[in-house]
Formats: structure tokens, C-alpha cells, sequence
């Protein structure tokens, strides 16, 4: 949604002239083509797969699915959604996901992106390969990964605890530490990539607006509040939209690492979705959860954006 | 430059603190990673003993035969490669075409068009899950690669990206290639593509990570556990009601090294890249 944005704010300056003037040369027609036909493999593949599917679950969510028969049921799947209490936990765990994990692992990122970018620092190299490392890892591997190292009974973390004299704790197994342990392996696969974008806005500010600041007198603090922040807006925001984006779809880190539970603890709409579609096979109802989540995204998207645009 | 003095010693503490506690975070950021590595080299029941081993074991062998008569992970592997692989290749053209195109031409509705692959940024995988599974029932392409790849050949990130990294191709270059009577076909082969190697690396690095960690689309997509990919069969693992860590953690493993050593050698392109989809501005 921010990379649209930009699209229409930063697009026009460096536009492109069209190819060839008129009637400068016989292939006229072609090079207008050539665009078209540029573009077309992307487009026709996209309108067959993603477009087509995205209307067609439309329709989906107009009717009701049982067993093999469909009946035309109009807006009851939506009616049926706002009477739905497993919709609503699932929407508040994803909700709660989302105000929790994405604040504390963007501050994370911002002072890890502050950590890298100063000149104190040494080994940046090693540092940058390593605070990465976790992105490339797949969201698969690192559920299994953490699934494992978070076992109650016998799990290295539990260990770990027990030394410092700390109590077992129930990572997966009890509601509460269930939606922890998700969003420390949230926190730990995403961290670094946000870092890496902050980083690159980082080193895009002059040295020059930190040395004036510092002989006006700016503490180190003053510095951070009033010229690191603001230079790092436009990637806040794009994080921010991303984060959110990426947390309302979440589904394979619960689904990996605790099934959407116990007791529904962790199920996120994306998880409730794919088990309203694929255990009980009731295509109709999980396309309209599917069609409240972008509705939920999009407004929500809408407001940051919004917001941020208002700021300036 | 004098070496002592207060100034000195001040600069000196703050990079033993700051190099300090990074190298500490560090720590907690691999060392999953690395207990990762270490339990696959251990069966179950080490894996789980006191305290955590941190040497390898001897029983690598052990489990990958396991993983072998349990999910025929030879055949899962492969089938990785090849997915991850054709994805890259077919994905590789399909997203340069594009970003070429919309970066390189203006044309009657560029940008609406572009503006609607972005904005199917938001709308979640699953919700399309359901009718692209009946889309491929439909067609017979249920178990088959193409059901896996065709959806998501046309990637918007990587359309972005290449549309981003084709941008900074001066128009002078292409218009001289005109005037030298090179058609639009050629000029895209003998001018831009030349110049835009590290874009296609981090594209290259992009596309086959996109699939060889793809997990939601296979699963629905691959009914028949001989065409599982790799995170696939992990999860029909974890579902058996007597999990082997031993196993399981060795797969998971296999999954994470080769991304691994393939980031450490394409670090610096794969990083820029993204980078520059993401906030050039």
C-alpha cells in the first residue's frame, strides 16, 4: 500500500519518454506494443491466478458449502461471521499480536539499526550477517525450530531457566505462554530485516547534521530524537504497513508451532480460516473470514497511511 | 592522534559496551541456528538430555535414513531443488519482462496496472487458497509442479524490484540503441539486462528462498506425499502422533543450510536488493 503510494508521489519526476516519435520509423506500431507485451506474461498470469481467484471467493462467500452440495445463502456466512465467538477470539488474538509484537520488535530494530549504523561500533560485518541470518530461515524451519527448543518438559529454554533458578514454563501448552512463544519467534525471525531497512535510511543521513547538532550543543539524545527519528520516517511507515499487513495474514508460525492452540489461544484468522477451509471443508464460510480480513487490512492500512500523511 | 586521555578511554569503553551487548543479542539470534545444526547430529533422546548438548554427535546417518523410510526425503528434496529452481528461472523472466516494462515505457494505463499488482499485496494468500485449489481440481493439476508454480510466477515484490532496479538505466542508452535501428526485444537483452546483474542476483536469491520456504500453497496444492516439498513433508511429520525430534530436526535442518550458505555468498547483492525494493525512494 506504501509502495503504491510512492508509485503516484515519486513515479511522474523520472517518467520515461515514450519509444519513438511518430512516423519515425516503420516499426512505430510495434514499439507501442512493446510495452504491452512487456508486461503481459506478469499480467495474464496474475489476472488468471490471483485476480480470478480473488473474485471468484466472492462468490464462494455468497454461499453456503456442505458436504459437496452449495446453496445460495447471500450475506448469511457474514452474518454468521459477526455471531461467530472463535471469530472474534481469533480477530482479538491477532489483534493482540499485532499491538504487542510489531511496537516491541520495531523499537528492537530501531535500536539494533542505530547499534550497527555507529561509528563505535566494531565487527559490522559479522554483526549484519548474523542479525539476517533468521530472515532466510523458513517459516517452517524455524517453527519446528522453536517448537522445539521451547518444549516444556525437556526443552533447551526451559533449561536455560532452571539455571538461573527461574520455574518451568508452559511455552506452548498454556494460553498465555502459548501467544509468547509465537511472538518471540516472530520477534525473532522479522528483527533483523526491519533493522536492515531502518540501517539503509541510516546511512542516507549526512554526517554533517549530527556535527552541527553536536557543536549547538544536541546530547547524544537530543541528536537521536531530532534528526535520527525524523529521517527515518518514510521506512517507519513502510514497516509499520508491512508489519501489519504481515501479522493480520499470520498463519504459519501458529499453525507450525502450536496448531492454533490449546484452546484456541493462538488461532489467528489466518489459521481459523485455513481450518474453517480445509479440515471441515467449508469453502463458503472461510471465504468470507478471507473477505473480512482484507476489508480489516485494508482499513487499516488506510488509517496509517493516512495518519502518517497527516503528520507531515 | 594522542592514545590515552579521558576522550580515549571514553571511546574505548563505549565500543566494549556497545560491541559488548551486541555480541550478546547476537548470541540469542544464532544460537537457535546453531542448536539446530548440533540436534541433528543427535537422537531424540540427546537431543532432549541435560544439559542441551553443544557437540556434534553420530547420528546424522541414523536419522536421514529414518527421514528416508519415513517420508522418502530423498525424493522431498528433489523435489525442492526442482520447484526452487524452475520457480527461479521462470519467475526470473516473467518479473524482469514486467519491471522492464513498467519502468521503461510510458504507456496507456501503467499506472493503474501497477497499482493493482501492488494492491494484491493485501489480500491474504489464504483467502485465494480456496479457489485456486478448485481452479486446479478443476483443471487436473492437482499433485502436479505447475499447480505449485504458475500461481505465484508473477510475483509483485519481484515485478518491484526489477521495476525499481531498471529505473536507474539512463533512457539516453536506450534511445541511441533505437537510433541505431536495434529493435525493443534487443535493446532489452543487449542493453538493460547486461547492466542489471546484481538486481538479478537478489531477484535470483528472492525467488528460490520464496519457494523453497513456501509452505501454505504446497500443502494445498500437493496431495500425494511423493511430491511433497520439503516444508510440506516437516509438517505431515509433526502431524504423526509420535513425533521423532531426531528425524524432524535433521529435516529442518536440511531445509536451513542451503539458504544459509547460499545468503553468506550472495550477502551483499540479496541485501541491496531488497533494499532497494524496499526503500528507495
Amino acid at each position: 500500500m506504501s509502495l503504491a503510494l510512492r508509485e503516484r508521489s515519486g513515479g511522474r519526476g523520472e517518467a520515461p519518454t515514450r519509444p519513438a516519435g511518430p512516423g519515425r520509423r516503420p516499426g512505430r506500431s510495434t514499439a507501442r506494443l512493446a510495452p504491452y507485451l512487456f508486461i503481459l506474461p506478469a499480467l495474464a498470469l496474475f489476472a488468471g491466478f490471483r485476480l480470478y481467484p480473488i473474485g471468484w471467493s466472492f462468490v464462494l462467500s455468497l454461499y453456503h458449502t456442505e458436504g459437496m452440495t452449495q446453496s445460495w445463502t447471500g450475506l448469511g456466512n457474514y452474518q454468521r461471521l459477526i455471531h461467530d465467538p472463535l471469530f472474534w477470539k481469533a480477530l482479538g488474538n491477532t489483534a493482540l499480536i499485532l499491538v504487542v509484537q510489531v511496537p516491541v520488535m520495531l523499537c528492537l530494530a530501531l535500536g539494533l539499526s542505530v547499534a550497527l549504523n555507529s561509528a563505535l561500533l566494531r565487527w559490522k560485518p559479522l554483526f549484519r550477517l548474523g542479525f539476517f541470518l533468521p530472515v532466510v530461515t523458513g517459516l517452517v524451519t524455524y517453527g519446528l525450530m522453536m517448537g522445539a527448543l521451547l518444549n516444556q518438559d525437556s526443552g533447551a529454554v526451559n533449561w536455560l531457566l532452571g539455571l538461573v533458578g527461574l520455574p518451568e514454563v508452559h511455552w506452548l501448552t498454556d494460553p498465555f505462554w502459548a501467544k509468547v512463544s509465537v511472538m518471540l519467534a516472530l520477534t525473532w525471525h522479522y528483527t533483523g530485516y526491519n533493522a536492515v531497512i531502518y540501517l539503509a535510511r541510516l546511512q542516507g543521513i549526512p554526517d554533517e547534521h549530527y556535527e552541527a547538532a553536536a557543536v549547538d550543543g544536541a546530547g547524544a539524545w537530543r541528536r537521536f530524537w531530532h534528526i535520527t527519528l525524523p529521517g527515518l520516517r518514510p521506512a517507519m511507515l513502510l514497516t509499520v504497513v508491512l508489519s501489519t499487513i504481515g501479522t493480520l495474514q499470520l498463519f504459519d508460525e501458529p499453525f507450525i508451532m502450536t496448531g492454533g492452540g490449546p484452546d484456541n489461544a493462538t488461532t489467528t484468522i489466518g489459521v481459523y480460516l485455513y481450518q474453517t477451509g480445509f479440515r471441515y471443508f467449508d469453502f463458503g464460510y472461510a471465504s468470507a473470514i478471507g473477505y473480512a480480513l482484507v476489508l480489516i487490512i485494508s482499513v487499516l492500512g488506510l488509517i496509517q497511511v493516512k495518519l502518517a500523511k497527516e503528520e507531515d | 592522534m594522542a592514545r590515552t586521555g579521558p576522550a580515549f578511554r571514553a571511546t574505548t569503553r563505549g565500543q566494549v559496551l556497545l560491541t559488548g551487548s551486541l555480541l550478546v543479542l547476537l548470541a540469542f539470534t544464532v544460537a537457535p541456528l546453531y542448536w539446530l545444526l548440533i540436534a541433528s547430529t543427535h537422537n531424540q533422546h540427546d537431543i532432549f538430555g541435560r544439559p542441551p548438548r553443544l557437540l556434534p554427535g553420530g547420528e546424522l546417518g541414523t536419522n536421514l535414513t529414518h527421514l528416508q523410510t519415513s517420508v522418502g526425503f530423498g525424493r522431498v528434496v528433489i523435489n525442492s531443488l526442482l520447484l526452487a529452481t524452475t520457480y527461479t528461472v521462470l519467475g526470473g523472466i516473467v518479473c524482469t519482462l514486467a519491471g522492464y516494462g513498467f519502468a521503461k515505457y510510458r504507456f496507456r494505463g501503467r499506472g493503474f496496472l501497477f497499482s493493482v499488482l501492488l494492491l494484491a499485496l493485501v489480500v491474504p494468500t489464504q483467502l485465494t487458497i480456496v479457489p485456486l485449489f478448485k481452479l486446479m481440481v478443476n483443471l487436473g493439476w492437482l499433485n502436479t509442479y505447475q499447480a505449485v508454480l504458475l500461481p505465484n510466477l508473477a510475483l509483485p515484490f519481484g515485478i518491484f524490484l526489477m521495476r525499481q532496479s531498471m529505473r536507474a538505466l539512463p533512457d539516453e542508452l536506450l534511445q541511441a540503441g533505437r537510433i541505431d535501428g536495434c529493435g525493443e526485444l534487443g535493446l532489452f537483452f543487449r542493453v538493460a539486462l547486461p547492466t542489471m546483474r546484481p538486481a538479478l542476483a537478489a531477484l535470483a536469491m528472492y525467488l528460490f528462498l520464496f519457494q523453497w520456504n513456501d509452505f501454505l500453497w504446497p500443502l494445498v496444492a500437493l496431495r500425494d506425499p511423493s511430491s511433497y516439498t520439503i516444508p510440506v513433508a516437516l509438517a505431515a511429520l509433526t502431524g504423526s502422533s509420535d513425533i521423532d525430534y531426531g528425524q524432524l530436526l535433521t529435516g529442518t535442518a536440511v531445509a536451513a543450510v542451503p539458504m544459509a550458505v547460499l545468503f553468506l555468498f550472495l550477502q551483499k547483492h540479496f541485501v541491496s536488493g531488497m533494499l532497494a525494493g524496499a526503500v528507495k525512494q
